[in-house]
């Protein structure tokens, strides 16, 4: 596991996820205001963009259907079908967003 | 006859002369007060000053009252002098009356702290209502409002002060607000309250002088520090008015002391209300001093036999958002138990104090929907052995009905007017009381404060047999109030931004569903003005495209009245060749939709069309459709893209509560479907009809006829100001054809373009006002509200080694 540099924490307006492609892999990272959070980019449900969603404390509705994803747990909350979508730890050091990710190549292994 | 000269006009006199008159009608009766006003509600004074209610809307006895109940009401005469042995009133204008009886209600004046300078102008207490008319006069948007004194009538000057627009700081003495009622904690909740709503708090500060010429331009403290201000309230507390006490020669300590039936140590003489001292013991809120009336009505007219046995002070805070309730003891004191219940998050603070089982005092702050539980529980000194697992939770009840039944008749329900459950039911089922409105009239229930409105609601739907429900529909569990409610609440508390009517409303988060209304709400109610918070959102409106199933967007540029140009032709085409255009699509509103575009070209798109945003992924102005009218057809009889072009040039880049459809069509064949629009323009030989609430979606409605006109110009104007109706009063969510069946088409005519030429102008004014301050979102290509708002992050290290 590696801490990537990502982007200047002021890239991410309040309250609002923006997508970054790492290594192959589409992520969504969220400022939540106190914290950023970072999940995969798509939706369990068909795919949608987590990024563009609304976010309301610690949760984002998806954009396409209003599915609700929890983005500390990755957990889908409602409707609650028992998916998820992978978290990243996210760290922010000297205004740097760092995100924590498992190299490409020891994930394909 | 026996003459009975009541000595004050206010809430506590007059109360008290009510119910003397309940009693017998044996009295002659004269009133003097010293202030020009027919009695009003005094405790709504600091909504009077919160442009909430107007002067008008807070009298309690109207002048008629007074005639018809045979008073001698005598306004604007102090009585400076009593002569107790020739039973002598002497009033500041030279009167001298008689009494038998007299009764002393001349309540209590604002205490002047030690502070120099305090003759200068803009300098004001706030104890009536011309004190709240100077203030208000003298309270300009942007001046520097300073209040001195941190408590109930400080704190609520302070948020009128803001409402109005004056930069608000309150200045307490001590180290917490509110100390007399609550606990340092509690305080310090309610500090944190009252500045997200924008009011700049100092504690711990001693006020020495006030500076300026004549006018007061800043206040210095004891520690040396100075602070602007433009006009200073003096909100430091209250004192007894007893001297007319001392002059009737009955025994006076802080203020007119009187027995437990009331009477002073003459028995002709006898005192009510803020003026009065009761076993030691002086109150300021009303729910005791009308108690006090009641028991002197019985005394006064020979029915000595009730009695008034003191009252555990309670105090309730009148800003709305900001609850906070107090009674009883404050601060644990040996052999009392303080039960605890706290989230700093959404502000919530609650402390019982409890001892030997009964509850001996409360504070309440950020939720106070319990405090008549806990009132009744102080009131009845309830054995609370059996409910100490669950003190602070109310025992789960079947249901709100279940919840009533079990109050008991003797709680009171309204804390403002003293009014108990018991004389609700007893109004319900003796006078046949079947709405607020009547409630209200026959038991005054509900009409001080207004908190208990809900529980009035409760008792009728369970109790009246007339009773009907109003159905009311709350926006969202996080803000639960109606869209009605908001609206008022955005406007009066003047609320810019969503996430302050979050914090101070609601839960402090929202959510998909509440975010976007809210959105919309703040920009209709501010016209523009308000502060936009792209977060709140949902993504079409913050990069202003269609999002599509696979998470890239459909671009529709603006076509005026579905007009194109062969050169507007070819700029479509070529960029649906330059970005890969997956599809190009004629709409069903006359335009052109560019499918399949990836987030990060939107602006590249916009700028290489160089036509402006047509709105096709908002809440807002769609399109008008147009048929060609007299320009090119046969039967044309009116010039439909031309009015058609207009009408859409004045509405465009505005929202709107749902989408808005529109259509002009140049004669009654209807071509371009007119009425199945949200706003039709039907042209007719010499007219036009203005159709409005019209569907071809979902439903299918034909739209009704708002008005007939002669000239395109009034046809233009009568559109514009349904729309702004139609934005102002409409659910979010609420398509016109919902809106104007809800409404009636009868109301929504007399409110617009019947309305009075003041209503019709106003509409339209700020209609104007969203105008001038909208603009064509696609301008963001240029000028982009966030540097990340159409790209994905690049990321500093691309890849992993």
């Amino acid at each position: 596991m590696k801490w990537i540099r990502v982007t200047a924490a002021e890239q991410i307006p309040l309250r609002e996820g923006r997508s970054v492609q790492i290594d192959g892999t589409e992520i969504a990272i969220f400022n939540l205001g106190d914290r950023f959070l970072a999940v995969d980019n798509a939706c369990p449900h068909r795919g949608g963009p987590l990024c563009d969603g609304i976010v309301s404390g610690a949760t984002v509705a998806c954009p396409l259907h209003g599915y609700k994803i929890c983005l500390e747990s990755g957990n889908m909350l409602s409707p609650d079908l028992g998916v998820r979508v992978d978290t990243y730890p996210v760290r922010v050091e000297d205004g740097v967003v760092l995100v924590q990710i498992e190299p490409a190549k020891d994930r394909a292994a | 006859m026996e003459d009975l000269v009541v000595i004050g006009n206010g809430m506590a006199g007059i109360a008290c002369l009510e119910q003397i008159l309940k009693h017998s009608p044996k009295f002659r009766v004269t009133v003097f007060g010293e202030e020009t006003h027919v009695n009003y509600n005094r405790i709504l004074l600091s909504s009077v000053l919160a442009g909430e209610r107007t002067a008008d809307e807070i009298t309690l006895n109207p002048l008629e009252w007074y005639q018809s109940n045979g008073i001698t009401l005598r306004l604007g005469v102090r009585i400076v002098d009593i002569d107790p042995a020739a039973r002598l009133a002497i009033g500041d204008d030279g009167s001298v009356t008689h009494y038998d009886k007299l009764l002393i209600a001349t309540g209590s004046r604002a205490f002047l702290p030690p502070i120099s300078g305090l003759n200068k102008e803009n300098v004001f207490t706030f104890r009536n209502l011309d004190d709240t008319r100077d203030i208000l006069a003298a309270a300009r948007p942007g001046a520097k409002a300073v209040v001195i004194g941190g408590g109930l009538l400080g704190l609520e000057a302070a948020r009128g002060l803001q409402v109005q627009g004056c930069e608000v700081t309150v200045v307490h003495l001590l180290e917490t607000l509110m100390n007399m009622q609550l606990d340092m904690t509690g305080g310090e909740y309610l500090q944190q309250k009252m500045e997200q709503l924008g009011v700049r708090v100092l504690t711990s500060r001693v006020t020495q002088r006030l500076l300026g010429e004549d006018k007061v331009e800043g206040i210095e403290f004891a520690n040396g520090e100075l602070l602007e201000a433009d006009l200073v309230v003096i909100a430091a507390g209250i004192r007894p008015n007893a001297d007319l006490g001392r002059k009737a020669g009955v025994t006076v300590n802080r203020g007119i002391v009187v027995n437990d039936y009331m009477e002073t140590s003459d028995p002709r003489v006898f005192a009510v209300g803020e003026c009065v001292e009761h076993r030691g013991q002086v109150y300021g809120l009303v729910a005791p001093l009308l108690e006090q009336g009641k028991v002197l009505a019985a005394t006064i007219t020979g029915n000595k036999g009730p009695t008034f046995e003191g009252w555990k002070p309670a105090a309730k805070l009148k800003i709305m958002g900001v609850d906070v309730f107090s009674a009883g003891e404050v601060v644990e004191t040996e052999g009392a138990h303080a039960v605890r219940y706290e989230d700093p998050a959404i502000g919530v603070y609650k402390k019982l104090i409890i001892r030997d089982n009964r509850l001996t005092g409360v504070v309440l702050v950020g939720d106070a929907a319990d405090s008549g539980r806990y009132m009744e529980w102080l009131r009845t000194n309830a054995d609370l052995l059996v409910r100490r697992r669950n003190l602070l939770f109310p025992e789960p009840a079947a249901d709100q009905g279940q919840s009533i039944a079990d109050m008991p008749d003797g709680e009171t329900v309204c804390g403002c007017m003293g009014v108990t459950k018991g004389q609700i039911i007893a109004a319900i089922h003796e006078r046949g009381v079947n709405t607020m409105a009547q409630l209200k009239e026959c038991t005054r229930a509900s009409t001080g404060c207004g908190s208990c409105s809900g529980t009035c609601e409760a008792l009728l739907k369970a109790v009246a047999p007339g009773f009907e429900e109003e159905t009311k529909k709350l926006l969202c569990k996080c803000v639960p109030f109606t869209q009605e409610s908001l609206r008022e609440i955005i406007r009066s508390q003047r609320l810019r931004s969503v996430q302050q009517v979050l914090q101070i409303y609601g839960n402090g988060i929202g959510c998909e569903v509440c975010k976007p209304a809210l959105s919309y709400l703040v920009d209709v109610i501010w016209c523009g003005d308000h502060e936009e918070d792209r977060s709140a959102r949902f993504i079409n409106d913050r990069v202003h495209a269609n999002i599509q199933k696979d998470g890239t967007f459909s671009v529709v540029p603006r076509m005026r009245g579905g007009v194109t140009s062969p050169a507007e032709l070819r700029r479509i085409a070529d960029v649906a060749e330059k970005y890969n255009v997956r599809m190009v699509k004629i709409t069903g509103s006359q335009r052109i939709d560019l499918l399949g575009v990836r987030k990060s070209d939107l602006p590249k798109i916009w700028a290489d069309l160089g036509m402006p945003s047509g709105q096709a992924y908002t809440k807002g102005v769609r399109m008008v459709k147009t048929c060609v009218g007299t320009e090119f057809c046969r039967f044309g009889v009116q010039d439909a893209i031309r009015t058609g072009i207009e009408l859409e040039r004045r509405l465009e880049n505005l929202y709107t509560p749902h989408k808005t459809k529109m259509a002009v069509t140049g004669c009654p064949r209807n071509c371009s479907e007119a009425t199945v629009k949200d706003i039709g323009l039907v042209g007719q030989e010499g007219s036009w009809q203005v159709v409005v609430g019209g569907a071809a979606g979902k439903r299918v409605r034909k739209a009704d006829l708002l008005i007939t006109v002669e000239s395109t110009e009034e046809a233009l104007e009568a559109a514009m100001i349904f729309f702004q109706y139609y934005r102002e009063n409409a659910n979010y969510l609420e398509r016109t054809y919902d809106f104007v069946e809800r409404v009636g088409i009868e109301k929504v005519r007399k409110e617009t373009v019947y309305a009075p030429a003041a209503q019709k102008k106003a509409l339209l004014a700020r209609l104007q006002k969203s105008k001038t301050l909208s603009r064509d979102a696609w301008l963001e290509r240029e000028a982009p509200v966030h540097p990340t708002q159409f790209v994905q992050i690049e990321p500093l290290e691309a890849t992993i080694q």
